[in-house]
């Protein structure tokens, strides 16, 4: 089976994490329109490239942002959310 | 041997019909043309010459016909959705796919086996209930059957299920039919061919010409060709073809994956499906086990295929049947479905003048082949939508009415 290697936990199997994905930065609130909002709950960027995905690792309950190729399922590098969310 | 297969051996079969015209170039200009040239590509361009007149039409497809999805579904027609619009829209499908042989002077092998949708919890059973009543009041034949019912009809089947996660009950539907998926492409492709329509295969499109909102041509890898109404009906690379138009949908791409065993003498002549185990399986009439399941649970734009895959099928399969444990499977492939929120399609207009959207066909579209055809041909030469078809409109999502297609495949509940 596929391995992912992750911060913090190292090699894990893909059985053990669960898709979430694509990282979205929602509207600010209340700026927003309905439209807009709608737009970013259900809207995605759908074509294949290079993506930054959420990624739920079970047995630790540590959630990841993973960047994957969805062309060829390659997994091209982790962060921890607590790391992600100081970078752009 | 028959003789006149001898006979082409000696004297070549340079001379004889062919199914369709192989067209060398693409014309400058055309009044409509479809992108994707699988089955629901080819059944709007059928009908968009029989219905409408219009035959100054091409259709574009990167690799051969029907060699996407329209080849690597598991070929199961049904009509017992869950919500009035699924119901009205599927069922008219039903009625066009029984004349299609016919119809298009070719047999497809709709073969009519009587559809299961096995209930392991409470729950299950209640949204069956649920979705007989909605079928009932549409004039559809569905009912729940307790599990007497179900032994007397699949008396192979193991209703304890090894004990795991027993039948409670089924919900039936008599109408539910296979047929063949290539003849699907080939028989549409053909009539659309005889009254005037171009096929141009191995022809990729690269971009979409829009100049102040409106379309106003395709490039393609053999070069451009100018046209005022472009319908999109290519299933899986729907994102990219949105891309290309400029605008976002909600459809995301997982492949689904299936297999057969090898041919076995027949056992099984109705189609069963388990939405709490999420396989569903029916024997070909070739003998063979067609055998797939829910999709993959992360996005992917690929066909390959997983041991993972076959190892969880088989699991849950010998779980239904357990004499086919020695059953070999002998070949497995994946489609990319092309998923929305709502497991509905999304059909119709887009933000882009003279540009349809035929997509989101995920799990649920060979069935939907005959009508969706139809319904797009009337939709892109009225310029508005097709009533069976308003529903699953693109903007949907935006003001919040969502259709709920909970009687899709692969969905459990």
């Amino acid at each position: 089976m596929k391995q992912i290697t992750c911060p913090h936990i190292g090699r894990r199997p893909l059985s053990e994490f669960v898709f979430g994905g694509e990282v979205r930065t929602p509207p600010k609130a209340g700026d927003a329109s309905d439209g807009e909002w709608g737009a970013h709950v259900f809207h995605r960027d759908g074509a294949p490239g290079i993506k930054r995905e959420w990624w739920y690792h079970g047995p630790t309950g540590t959630w990841f942002i993973l960047r994957r190729d969805t062309r060829t399922d390659e997994f091209l590098g982790a962060l921890d959310y607590g790391e992600a969310r100081h970078r752009p | 041997m028959p003789f006149r297969l001898l006979k082409l051996a000696i004297t070549g079969a340079e001379n004889e019909p062919r199914f369709f015209d192989t067209r060398e170039d693409l014309k400058p200009s055309y009044d409509v043309v479809i992108i994707g040239g699988g089955g629901h590509g080819l059944a709007c361009a059928y009908y968009l010459t029989r219905d409408h007149g219009v035959t100054n039409v091409a259709v574009l497809e990167q690799g051969y016909i029907g060699g996407g999805n329209t080849g690597r579904n598991t070929t199961i027609v049904r009509s017992n959705y869950l919500t009035p619009e699924g119901v009205k829209f599927y069922d008219e499908s039903v009625k066009l796919f029984k004349d299609l042989s016919s119809e298009l002077d070719l047999n497809i092998f709709y073969s009519t086996r009587g559809h299961f949708t096995l209930a392991h919890t409470e729950a299950a059973l209640r949204t069956s209930r649920w979705r007989a009543e909605v079928n009932k009041h549409y004039g559809i034949e569905s009912e729940v059957w307790d599990r007497d019912q179900i032994a007397r009809e699949v008396p192979e089947l193991d209703l304890d299920c090894g004990g795991n996660t027993p039948v409670l009950g089924a919900l039936y539907h008599a109408p539910g039919a296979v047929a063949r998926h290539d003849a699907i492409a080939w028989g549409y492709g053909r009539g659309a061919n005889n009254r005037g329509v171009e096929i141009h295969q191995k022809t990729r499109v690269m971009g979409l010409r829009i100049n102040g909102g409106q379309i106003i041509g395709v490039e393609t890898d053999r070069g451009f060709v100018a046209t005022e109404k472009v319908i999109s009906m290519v299933a899986g690379s729907t994102p990219r073809i949105t891309k290309m138009a400029g605008f976002e949908t909600p459809i995301e791409i997982h492949p689904l994956q299936a297999c057969v065993s090898e041919p076995v003498k027949p056992f099984l002549d109705t189609i069963i499906v388990s939405s709490g185990l999420h396989i569903y399986v029916s024997q070909s009439s070739r003998g063979e086990l067609v055998m797939g399941a829910s999709v993959d649970p992360s996005t992917l734009h690929s066909t390959r295929s997983t041991f993972d895959f076959v190892e969880g099928l088989a699991d849950k399969l010998l779980d239904l049947f357990p004499f086919v444990a020695g059953l070999k499977v002998t070949r497995q492939w994946a489609g990319m479905a092309d998923m929305t929120p709502d497991f509905a399609p999304l059909m119709g207009l887009t933000p882009v003048r003279g540009f349809y959207l035929d997509a989101g066909w995920g799990t649920w579209g060979f069935k939907a082949t005959p009508v969706s055809g139809k319904t797009m041909a009337h939709t892109a030469v009225h310029d508005r939508p097709h009533d069976l078809i308003e529903p699953f409109r693109m903007t949907r999502f935006t003001d919040y009415q969502l259709v709920g297609e909970k009687g899709a495949a692969s969905v459990g509940f």
